[in-house]
């Protein structure tokens, strides 16, 4: 078994119109940027996909990334805990435009519902948001005198994740706080599309370091310096560049 | 001293209270300021719910890792025993009663202990990160805040008027101008600034503040 694939472009080849992709990463950190900015080469190229319905923490900052994707017009939905950043510009004109749909989610509760997915749990109860607007028409339910909001699971088509090592067979480590949403997110995609700053043999992580199972993941593919978003704004940059 | 305290003071006063070896999340903004005035010889352990237990002081600038970031987005740094850890372990820390603290800001508390601090009104783009989860699970939920807003109304207030955050779920306020608890549906006043009278308390509070027991004098250093 070999689930490597050799270029970025291969691996983004099979998201088509109308998927619901979730996108790993806490702002920057975690942010699989070089597989995102190969998704808009392809709709660049060929108008394809559009129509995507996202799942991330937030809604891209600047010009890159996810906030790329959003600014060439290939999302219709975002789900989300908070679409604000140093420069959210490209989210807030488009959202107050009515032209992307926006589902506001509680942190924990999108974390727990991208877990509910990859585990199999269609739903479960949480504190969180329960008297707030956030749980207006969900089902409330007391237990041991405390009240608590029904969420339901979040799975998703494809999932685009970040990486530190990874090996061939889909074993995947993490660096630092870069970990966030993406060992969850590999666990409720159908696809899960991992971007590792190194591929290594089996073996070459030891098994009591592996984070995310080989299991949760079916292509891997190597970006071996990959950019960080924080990097890329500083330098004010935009994906793809433009010609002066 | 001035007639209240600054932000800076407010943060000092509210790291007076975290006992050494404490699991605390602080909110982004003022609350991160709480970090800088830990009391010599305690040692709080801070979660950042981007999945970091234990991390220290931001780094020189040009030093950033930008995968070692806070929920603030911020660059910090390690320390000795930092532990990492996914976004659902992370929530399972607050929501499950692990973390002993989590100090917040406010736009409006009220007596019965509701908070609302994420939305100003349906104008703009919402946002809610981790707050809602946030308020449930720790065993204190502090928040600290300037006692009035900008334009002089009450922040402590009878009911909220602001979308909410969480329902019954502060336990203390620190304020520019006092130390609250929230006890059975009701501000119970701790301490407030020497120089001011009660009543004239009162008169910048949106609900009755109770005396139980005595009220100390809010002491804080110049900062």
């Amino acid at each position: 078994m070999n689930k490597t694939l050799p270029t970025l472009a291969e691996a983004v080849a099979g998201i088509a119109d109308g998927a619901v992709v979730m996108i790993g990463g806490f702002g920057g950190s975690g942010a699989p940027i070089e597989l995102v900015h190969a998704l808009i080469d392809r709709f660049l190229k060929t108008g394809q996909p559009k129509n995507l319905t996202i799942v991330n923490n937030n809604a891209g900052n600047g010009h890159v990334g996810l906030a790329a994707m959003i600014e060439h017009g290939m999302v219709a939905k975002l789900i989300c805990s908070f679409p604000r950043s140093a420069d959210p510009r490209v989210f807030t004109e488009r959202y107050l435009a009515g032209q992307i749909e926006l589902e506001l989610v509680p942190q924990g509760t999108l974390a727990e519902r991208i877990r509910a997915g990859g585990a199999g749990i269609p739903a479960f109860y949480t504190p969180a948001g329960f008297g707030t607007a956030l749980a207006e028409g969900k089902p409330v339910e007391e237990f041991d005198g405390r009240s608590y909001v029904r969420e339901r699971w979040l799975k998703a088509d494809f999932a685009l994740v970040k990486a530190h090592l990874g090996d061939t067979l889909g074993n995947l480590t993490f660096n630092k706080a870069a970990r966030n949403f993406n060992p969850l997110m590999c666990m409720a995609a159908t696809t899960t599309i991992v971007q590792v700053s190194q591929i290594v043999k089996p073996g070459a992580i030891d098994p009591e370091h592996v984070v995310t199972p080989g299991i949760f993941v079916q292509a891997v593919v190597e970006v071996a310096n990959p950019a960080q978003e924080e990097d890329l704004n500083r330098a004010n940059a935009h994906f793809p560049e433009v010609a002066a | 001293m001035s007639t209240k305290l600054s932000a800076t003071q407010i943060a000092w006063r509210a790291a007076q209270e975290i006992s050494d070896g404490a699991y605390v999340n602080l909110g982004i903004g003022l609350p991160e300021m709480v970090a800088r005035f830990q009391p010599p010889g305690r040692q709080a352990i801070f979660h950042t719910e981007n999945g970091i237990l234990g991390f220290g002081e931001a780094p020189p600038a040009g030093e950033e890792d930008w995968d070692l970031i806070n929920a603030g987005k911020k660059a910090v740094t390690l320390l000795p025993g930092t532990a990492f850890f996914h976004h659902a372990d992370s929530f399972a820390m607050v929501r499950g009663g692990h973390l002993d603290m989590a100090i917040l800001g406010a736009f409006e508390v009220a007596e019965n202990g509701d908070l609302a601090n994420w939305s100003t009104g349906p104008k703009g783009v919402p946002a809610v990160g981790g707050a809602l989860d946030l308020v449930h699970g720790a065993k204190q939920v502090v928040v600290i805040t300037e006692h009035t807003t900008k334009d002089n109304k009450p922040k402590l207030v009878k009911r909220c008027s602001l979308p909410l955050t969480g329902v019954g779920c502060v336990t203390r306020v620190y304020t520019s101008l006092a130390v609250v608890d929230i006890q059975g549906g009701r501000f119970v006043l701790r301490e407030k600034l020497a120089a001011m009278s009660l009543d004239e308390l009162q008169s910048v509070t949106g609900a009755e503040l109770v005396v139980n027991g005595r009220v100390a004098d809010l002491v804080v250093p110049e900062l």
